[in-house]
């Protein structure tokens, strides 16, 4: 192996491992705020992907009218548990305008956009934006509809909700964009040499972008009351609602941003690994793995260990390419032994 | 057996003798081989219900273990002409070997972490079946040979199908078995947080390793079965799809019971079956239909039965039998008692520093046999502290904690529980659904004739009745002990708080201790409910029993203790008689703010 194979290896590692990076960000925050296992943030990392891709090849992409779909499932459920009592019924009537704008309105507008609009010829900002804008929303939606209504359920019960929806999504995956993969453009095809070392632009974009966020995310939990509230329900839910957080605001807030980050991980990866309607999945995984690094108390050593396992990938697939998913998850058994040698075990309601 | 006079009690026996002439009736093939394969699924689910629903410890990966049972016998018998017997063997020595090792990794584990993590062991146990070139990569392993036995052989799907039942059968007796014990009482607690059992002599790592292993076996031999069923295997049926369909079987069918593991297995493999054949023609072949339909269905199915099916159904056959119990089990034997009026608990400066802060400063005082002492104190003063250093719950940083002259410092609650010193706790801690009997003889872990971790392969083959039955007797006696003697048979959830604060009270004597630690036993009791619980603690006192308690209610400690010992801000602020407290300076001004 020479040093410029050596180069592209760790280039592809850290890039891929940044992208898991945000994956287990968004898991971390989705089981503390709501002890949902949310297994199908890889599906909306498909959804990014499959949808930009359909996006730059000129076809309306199956998920608007998804969301349409979804948007009027979740307004009825919304309305049919409203009505039933006379107390929640004015206040349903008085939400109804942005309900409907939110449920009804925006969806028919994002579909009819994608219908009537020469997607082909936006630049490639405002494509992003319409997969993020079509994208993200059905994660407030899944909440409200699968799994707000069992938020007091045990976690298993949670985690089995969030089997249904990824078997439900994957298939509509199929459905939607076929079993076909694809790679999206990339960003640019911009090329700088780093000393010796050729580097990409595309995996520029990608780090600065992962870092830009993780930024964002800090300074959204660290400093606005919103990121607060989330952290206090992860803390302690009904210390939280004592003072007046919404529990199911808060649900819907951190789907809301595990879809966008799952969204964000597809488009960011997607110009250099084929995504197909299935790939989403094991993607997320990897980000767990990642995750397991660092454990729930510590983002930056799970960015790090998100990282290595971008970097144990990348050399595992020229090394051992047969192997290559084997390894990635074998790495979990010796830092679960590490782990469980080093930390305290605490029993959690003592 | 009386039990089989009900009506019951025979459902099982009807059910299983209906399962097994269902062939000799004229059963279509098509049926016999979709009931075989519910069988096969069965088997795998009543070990993940023993896990999953029972323990709470949900896991991803059993189809994995279905792989390595079945990957072992198709490699022995293919490549190296052994018997699938001998296949057996060493399919239950592997899957239990890598279980124990997966499971020593990762049995701590708590949160999401655990369920993820089966996953990703799941998905490299699937990828190294699919790669290793002696299993045949990803095409797998043909012309696995049918058991025999003697000149007989399993060829046809008649005689896989009786094969197959039997051994649901066999590990579903086995289960329920196991439930039935003193360590399956442990594992239907461990759902509930480790501190309880743990205080009770659990070793509760230990027991979710033994779970964990004994779940993999059943899937391991249920991939034997599979294997030779197949007599082929390839690496698909042990994927992640796999691994989560067995999991949706025991959470449609009812988590926590070991009959919703068959009808989970059913119901999955039957819809599954028709939603395959009927959907595409309907909606045509252009879309993973049955995956979308299954998924939203199972969605909303949980909206309407998050307890899964099993419980709906059992509502309708009414309720449990009372237990019946033989008059005649020897009691258990007892650690020897001190004699009333012995000093047997010691602490002499202990100390417990977290970090700069001194929860603890150097506490002395001892509790003698018969007699009751309070510790009190405002709130912060270091009381539960106290009590948990003795408990065995934190560890002391300096001074000496002697009982019976031995130190307690360094023992784990397990350890301490089994020299006699038995506990309740502040927040009640019982398993709900479990009969008040049941919760009773927890206390009892430790007494088994079994040594304390063992007696579960007993167990599983009800060898273990003897013990059984005195270990239940003895939670008999100390629930009439404590006057709950008509409530034996009621769940434990439905009592009262007063009732279950005594039933911990009994849970903790038949610990058989000389020392009782009370955590706040009168905290949120009505008067009635106290009075109650004064009576019974001064009749165990009378019987030499020495009692410790942390309370705040003073009248109750005022007119049950003999001594009291006050602390404020972690020090030991006065000591002595009800009376003598009552009137010491440093006590009124710790309570009112200074006394003028």
């Amino acid at each position: 192996m020479d040093t410029s194979i050596l180069t592209v290896l760790i280039q592809d590692g850290i890039t891929t491992g940044a992208i898991y990076a945000l994956l287990s960000l968004a898991l971390v925050l989705v089981f503390s705020v709501t002890r949902v296992i949310f297994l199908p943030q890889g599906e909306f990392v498909a959804f990014g992907a499959l949808t930009l891709a359909a996006i730059q090849n000129g076809h309306a992409p199956g998920t608007a009218l998804l969301l349409v779909a979804l948007g009027g499932v979740t307004l009825a459920v919304e309305g049919g548990t409203a009505l039933r009592l006379a107390a929640t019924r004015a206040r349903f009537l008085r939400r109804l305008p942005s309900l409907l704008a939110m449920h009804l309105g925006l969806p028919l507008v994002l579909y009819a956009l994608t219908r009537y609009v020469d997607l082909q010829a936006l630049a490639m900002p405002w494509q992003i934006l319409l997969t993020l804008l079509i994208v993200v929303p059905m994660g407030p939606m899944i909440y409200r509809v699968a799994y707000q209504p069992l938020a007091h359920s045990s976690v298993l019960v949670l985690l089995i909700v969030s089997l249904g929806v990824h078997l439900a999504m994957v298939g509509l995956g199929l459905l939607m964009f076929g079993p076909e993969g694809t790679n999206t453009k990339p960003f640019t095809e911009m090329q700088f040499n780093l000393g010796e070392s050729p580097v990409s632009g595309q995996s520029v974009i990608v780090l600065v972008t992962v870092a830009a966020l993780i930024a964002v995310i800090y300074v959204f939990f660290e400093r606005t009351l919103t990121g607060k509230a989330l952290r206090a329900t992860a803390v302690n839910r009904l210390g939280a609602r004592l003072v007046g957080v919404g529990i199911n605001q808060a649900g819907k807030l951190s789907f809301a941003m595990s879809a966008g980050i799952g969204a964000l991980c597809g488009i960011l990866i997607a110009p250099f690994t084929i995504v197909n309607y299935e790939s989403g999945f094991i993607i997320a995984l990897k980000g767990f793995v990642g995750a397991i690094f660092g454990g729930l108390a510590s983002y930056p050593v799970a960015a790090l260990g998100s990282v290595s396992v971008g970097l144990i990938e990348s050399f595992s697939s020229f090394w051992a390419s047969a192997f290559k998913e084997l390894i990635v998850f074998t790495v979990i058994i010796p830092i679960l032994l590490w782990r469980s040698l080093t930390s305290h075990h605490i029993d959690e309601e003592a | 057996m009386t039990a089989f006079t009900s009506h019951r009690a025979a459902l099982p026996v009807l059910f299983f003798a209906t399962v097994l002439v269902l062939p000799q009736l004229g059963l279509p093939p098509f049926w016999v081989t979709l009931l075989s394969y519910v069988g096969l699924y069965a088997i795998v689910a009543l070990g993940l219900v023993l896990l999953t629903g029972v323990a709470g410890l949900i896991s991803f990966g059993q189809a994995a273990f279905v792989g390595i049972g079945a990957y072992t016998t198709a490699y022995l018998t293919t490549q190296l002409g052994l018997s699938p017997w001998v296949g057996l063997l060493a399919g239950i020595g592997l899957t239990g070997l890598s279980a124990f090792l997966i499971g020593t990794l990762t049995m701590r584990i708590s949160g999401h972490y655990l369920p993820l993590s089966t996953i990703a062991w799941g998905l490299s146990l699937y990828y190294l079946f699919g790669n290793l070139e002696m299993l045949g990569k990803h095409d797998g392993i043909n012309g696995i040979p049918p058991i025999a036995i003697g000149q007989f052989t399993f060829g046809n799907g008649a005689s896989m199908y009786l094969l197959i039942w039997a051994v649901v059968i066999l590990a579903l007796v086995s289960v329920v078995n196991f439930l039935d014990s003193r360590a399956g009482r442990a594992v239907r607690a461990l759902k509930f947080g480790t501190v309880m059992p743990e205080a009770m002599g659990v070793d509760t790592a230990r027991l979710k390793i033994v779970i964990f292993v004994y779940a993999a076996v059943l899937a391991g031999i249920s991939g034997w079965l599979y294997a030779h069923l197949q007599q082929a295997v390839n690496p698909t049926p042990f994927g992640l799809k796999y691994g989560i369909d067995y999991l949706l079987m025991v959470v449609v069918g009812g988590a926590g019971h070991v009959w919703g593991a068959i009808l989970g297995a059913g119901l999955l493999a039957v819809l599954s079956n028709f939603l395959q054949e009927w959907l595409p023609g309907v909606l045509g072949t252009g879309g993973n239909f049955e995956a979308i339909v299954f998924g939203i269905a199972l969605v909303i199915f949980l909206q309407f039965a998050n307890e899964g099916l099993w419980p709906r159904l059992q509502a309708r056959f009414g309720r449990r039998l009372p237990r019946q119990l033989p008059a005649d089990a020897a009691p258990l034997t007892q650690i020897p008692k001190p004699a009333r009026g012995e000093v047997i608990l010691e602490v002499e400066a202990a100390r417990k520093q977290f970090g700069g802060l001194v929860a603890v400063n150097d506490v002395s005082f001892s509790v003698k046999a018969g007699e009751i002492v309070g510790l009190i104190g405002p709130n912060g003063a270091g009381k539960s502290t106290t009590f948990n250093l003795v408990t065995g719950v934190l560890s002391i940083t300096s001074g000496k904690l002697n009982y019976r002259g031995q130190s307690l410092a360094g023992l784990s609650s397990r350890e301490i529980s089994s020299r006699g010193i038995a506990r309740t706790f502040q927040h009640v801690r019982l398993v709900p659904g479990m009969s008040v009997l049941e919760n009773a003889a927890m206390g009892a872990f430790r007494r088994g004739e079994f040594a304390p971790q063992r007696g579960i392969l007993a167990s599983l083959a009800r060898a273990n009745r003897k013990e059984e039955a005195r270990i239940l007797s003895e939670a008999r006696r100390q629930l009439e002990r404590v006057g709950l003697g008509d409530l034996v048979d009621r769940p434990a959830g439905s009592l009262a708080l007063g009732q279950q604060r005594i039933l911990e009270i009994a849970r903790a004597l038949c610990c058989d201790p000389a020392l009782l630690l009370l955590d706040e036993p009168a905290a949120g009791l009505r008067l009635k409910e106290k009075e109650a619980l004064a009576a019974l603690l001064d009749k165990l006192r009378g019987e030499g029993m020495a009692v410790l308690l942390v309370e705040h209610d003073m009248d109750f400690v005022m007119q049950l203790t003999d001594h009291i010992v006050v602390m404020e801000f972690g020090t030991k602020i006065a000591e002595g008689t009800p009376a003598q407290i009552q009137v010491h300076p440093a006590v009124l001004e710790a309570y009112l703010g200074g006394a003028q």
